[in-house]
């Protein structure tokens, strides 16, 4: 079994509940800041659903699509939104991470006090720092599973 | 010597085990209830875990998402195959 993947029964299987994966990641990250969970538990989500992939397909197969290097480039984009939105805090306040959309109407919309099943368009910088975060963890994990993948085996 | 370091060891945990706060009932609650009553206005989020995580202790956030970026790029550099 060298880099052919499994048997077409574990590849359908694999296609078809790849998508699912993935959106239930994604909403694990666009509701961080309402639910349980956020950006690295989203983001595992994610890259559990390409790790996947990688299992039912072979590494090969899977980095004709997707390579390790545009993961990488995947990962570094999250990394650097998480500081310019942190550095925006000096231009907008004062201070290195501050909550500055607070009472904005993109994702300002301050909650009512107590329990309340929440607002989606809340949450200020909060939702932008998990969808970085979740990027990261997405771009980093896969990346490094595909290589390590990659590695084993001998050169052709 | 190495039984009288375990047992120094093991007293200073059990002394540690003896003087800790019953469960549930702090010393000091200030911290726990600023965030309670202001971290919904401050931050506009209900998750007060998610408030905390990424707004009041935002910079620790930072660290941990730069040790993942470290570890991955470590391990990128030693795996990754260079085209010859």
């Amino acid at each position: 079994m060298k880099d052919e993947g499994m048997s077409v029964i574990v590849t359908t299987i694999a296609a078809l509940i790849f998508p699912a994966i993935m959106i239930f990641s994604f909403y694990v990250i666009m509701h961080g800041h309402l639910t349980p969970g956020g950006g690295f538990q989203g983001g595992a989500i994610g890259a559990s659903a390409i790790v996947m992939l990688i299992v039912a397909y072979g590494a090969k197969n899977v980095k004709k699509k997707v390579s390790d290097e545009n993961l990488s480039i995947f990962e570094s984009i999250g990394g650097l939104v998480f500081v310019v939105v942190g550095l925006l805090g000096f231009l907008a306040a004062s201070t290195f991470l501050y909550n500055f959309l607070v009472g904005e109407p993109l994702f300002g919309t301050i909650p009512p006090f107590g329990s309340n099943s929440g607002i989606l368009n809340s949450g200020g910088i909060l939702p932008i720092l998990n969808i970085a975060v979740g990027m990261k963890v997405i771009g980093g994990l896969a990346s490094v599973v595909l290589v390590m993948a990659l590695a084993g085996g001998d050169e052709e | 010597m190495k039984w009288l370091a375990f047992v120094v060891f093991a007293a200073f945990l059990l002394f540690a085990a003896y003087e800790i706060h019953p469960f549930g009932e702090l010393d000091d609650s200030r911290m726990d209830d600023y965030i309670i009553e202001n971290a919904q206005n401050e931050t506009a989020a209900n998750n007060v875990v998610t408030s905390v995580v990424f707004d009041y202790r935002g910079y620790d956030t930072l660290g941990e998402a730069t040790v993942l970026f470290t570890a991955i790029a470590g391990a990128l550099v030693v795996l990754r195959r260079v085209k010859k």
